[in-house]
C-alpha cells in the first residue's frame, strides 16, 4: 500500500491503486455515508418548499466521531454562547451533512468507475479532476477524523498506537488510519505543487 | 492569555470598526488544536480558503499547533459565522468569539 497522489495537468491529481485498496477505500467511504446518514430531507411526495425552510438540530450528536465532524461554532462557557451555538447548528448542520455526504459520494463513484477498469488487471490508475481532488481531500479527511476519534488518538499516546502487536483488535484500523494520512498527505503536494 | 494583534488582508472592516468612537469589540474565528488533522492539511486550508500567503497560512498553523489555538480571522460576527462554517466544513474544530482576550 505505497500509492501517492501525484500532480497531473490542470490541477487534477492522479494514483495507482490496487484491487485491495480500491475495495477498502470504498467500503470505508460507504460507511463514512452511512454515518452522516441520509439529513433531514423530506419525503418526495412532501411539499418542495418545505425543504427550504426545514430546521436542522439544535443539539450536537451524542455519536463522538459526529460530534467532532460536527462541533459546536461557539464555546459552552455561558447560557447565551450554548444558545448561539444551537442555533448555528440548525441552520447550518443539514448542510454541512448533505456536503460531507457529497464528498463522500464522489469518492464512491470514482472507485466504481475504477474497479471495473481495474477488474483482471490487478490495479488501475485514478485520475482525479481538479474539483474532484478536493472533494476527495474533504472525504480522506472526515474518514481520519472518524477512525482517530473511534481510536482515540491523541497527540501524547499517537506513537503508542502506532506500535500495537499484531493481535490488538485495533491494529487494522490503525493501519487504515496511517495509510489514510500517508495518501492524504500525498493528495495536498499534489494539489499545492 | 495574551495574543499579539493578527494582520489580516481584509483589514477594511476592522480599520472602519476602529474608526467610531466607541468600538464594538470585534469578532474573531480561533482555530482549536486536535490531534489528527495534518499541519499540511491545516496550512492548506488556511491558504485555499484564507488566500493566505504560504508563510502566514505556515505560522498561523503552528501557532494552532503549539499553542493550542490561533485567531485565523476577525470581523463582523456574520463573516465570522462564515469562517467558522468554512471551517467545519473542511473538517478544523473552530469556533467563533468575541475576545478582548
Amino acid at each position: 500500500m505505497a500509492g501517492r497522489f501525484d500532480t497531473l495537468p490542470g490541477g487534477g491529481a492522479a494514483v495507482a491503486l490496487d484491487d485491495v485498496e480500491i475495495s477498502i477505500l470504498r467500503s470505508l467511504a460507504v460507511q463514512l455515508m452511512e454515518l452522516i446518514g441520509p439529513g433531514d430531507e423530506p419525503a418526495e411526495d412532501a411539499d418542495p418548499l418545505a425543504a427550504l425552510f426545514a430546521e436542522g438540530p439544535s443539539k450536537p450528536p451524542s455519536d463522538p466521531a459526529l460530534k467532532r465532524l460536527f462541533p459546536d461554532a461557539y464555546g459552552d462557557d455561558s447560557e447565551e454562547l450554548r444558545a448561539a451555538a444551537s442555533d448555528f447548528r440548525r441552520y447550518t448542520e443539514n448542510d454541512l451533512r448533505a456536503r460531507k455526504r457529497e464528498d463522500a459520494l464522489v469518492v464512491v463513484r470514482a472507485l466504481d468507475a475504477l474497479s471495473a477498469e481495474a477488474a483482471g488487471e490487478g490495479g488501475a490508475v485514478l485520475k482525479l479532476t481538479a474539483d474532484e481532488s478536493r472533494a476527495w481531500l474533504g472525504a480522506l479527511n472526515d474518514l481520519r477524523l472518524t477512525i482517530g476519534t473511534r481510536l482515540e488518538v491523541t497527540d501524547e499516546e499517537g506513537e503508542q498506537l502506532y506500535r500495537l502487536p499484531d493481535s490488538d483488535p485495533r491494529k487494522p484500523m490503525v493501519m487504515a488510519y496511517l495509510w489514510l494520512g500517508a495518501l492524504q498527505e500525498s493528495l495536498i503536494e499534489a494539489l499545492m505543487s | 492569555m495574551s495574543v499579539a494583534p493578527i494582520e489580516i488582508e481584509r483589514t477594511e472592516s476592522a480599520e472602519e470598526v476602529s474608526a467610531v468612537v466607541e468600538p464594538d469589540v470585534p469578532w474573531v474565528t480561533l482555530v482549536h488544536n486536535d490531534p489528527v488533522n495534518l499541519m499540511s492539511y491545516v496550512t492548506y486550508v488556511f491558504q485555499s480558503y484564507f488566500g493566505y500567503s504560504k508563510d502566514k497560512a505556515h505560522k498561523l498553523m503552528l501557532d494552532v499547533h503549539n499553542k493550542g489555538r490561533a485567531v485565523v480571522s476577525s470581523g463582523t460576527r456574520e463573516e465570522m459565522e462564515r469562517d467558522v462554517q468554512a471551517m467545519h466544513g473542511y473538517g478544523l474544530w473552530a469556533t467563533l468569539s468575541q475576545d478582548r482576550f
